[in-house]
């Protein structure tokens, strides 16, 4: 294994880890919900449900973010490496996964993991799986 | 108010992620990239999270009601199952070909990339696609 030193931010890293864990502690005491991206979408999509207000406002924050960002530094640099039809597939799998898997990398990989829920916990470890898999596949096996 | 902290909260959230590395798809994948020139950060960005969330996620799960009044509705299953299972395998394997989760994927929506654009179109129709085959296995 190479490690990337010099792509390596261990302290930005840790620290917008804390950011994200301390919105979901905020979120669970006092709103008392998961902050899991895929499962708020999701139920927004449906026709009914209850407290659509309240998910979207923690949607439209997040989508603000980047522009509350950018009033005070500028943006961090946002890399795609995958064709368009990439993106299609890429954007379905995780649409459908997320939904019949009840969760993502927010909801199961940090929320979940800190309930220590074992549906969670498994889940994490199947998506981090097949992520690593498929950029091994993609990248050594068809040198994509 | 509950929507006030829902707004702060997602907010956080982003500028989280943005901080983190994670709105990055290149890192990610730099990240999922265990045979190649592997970049760990991603690993501490989980590691900062749950130390933080760990605590107050548990003490919110012994609670009835949240702070702001309402129902506590964090989830309570836990039974393994098949579509637990395979959902996070296709998830994952969408995560591998992109670098995008569902929360960045939202958070650099208006960053004037089209890609992100392209991507969240296509999460949403599989979100969709969810919905109406589940519809029809529900009727």
């Amino acid at each position: 294994m190479n490690i990337d030193w010099a792509g390596f931010t261990p302290w930005s890293a840790l620290a917008g880890g804390a950011l994200i864990g301390l919105s979901a502690a905020i979120f669970a005491l006092a709103n008392g919900r998961v902050a899991g991206i895929s499962g708020l979408l999701g139920s927004l999509l449906q026709r009914q449900g209850e407290g659509r207000g309240e998910k979207a406002a923690f949607l439209v924050g997040l989508l603000l973010a980047p522009l509350l960002w950018g009033l005070f530094a500028a943006l961090p640099s946002i890399h795609f490496e995958t064709s368009s039809l990439g993106l299609i597939v890429a954007g379905l799998l995780v649409g459908i996964g997320t939904r019949y898997g009840s969760g993502c990398t927010s909801g199961h990989g940090v929320c979940g993991i800190s309930r220590l829920s074992p549906r969670s916990v498994l889940a994490t470890l199947c998506f981090m799986a097949t992520g690593f898999v498929t950029v091994f596949v993609l990248r050594h096996l068809l040198g994509a | 108010m509950v929507r006030l902290s829902s707004f702060a909260c997602g907010l956080l959230f982003g500028l989280g992620l943005l901080l983190a590395g994670m709105a990055d798809p290149a890192k990610v994948l730099a990240f999922l990239d265990l045979a190649g020139n592997w970049d760990p950060s991603l690993a501490l960005v989980m590691v900062g999270a749950i130390a933080v969330a760990a605590v107050p996620l548990n003490l919110a799960q012994r609670r009835a009601r949240a702070l702001l009044g309402g129902a506590m509705q964090l989830p309570t299953r836990r039974d393994l199952d098949a579509r637990l299972i395979g959902g996070s395998l296709l998830f994952g394997a969408g995560w591998g070909i992109a670098g995008i989760c569902p929360g960045p994927a939202v958070a650099i929506l208006l960053t004037g990339h089209w890609q992100a654009l392209l991507f969240v179109a296509a999460m949403l129709a599989g979100m969709l696609l969810f919905a109406a085959l589940e519809g029809r296995r529900g009727r």
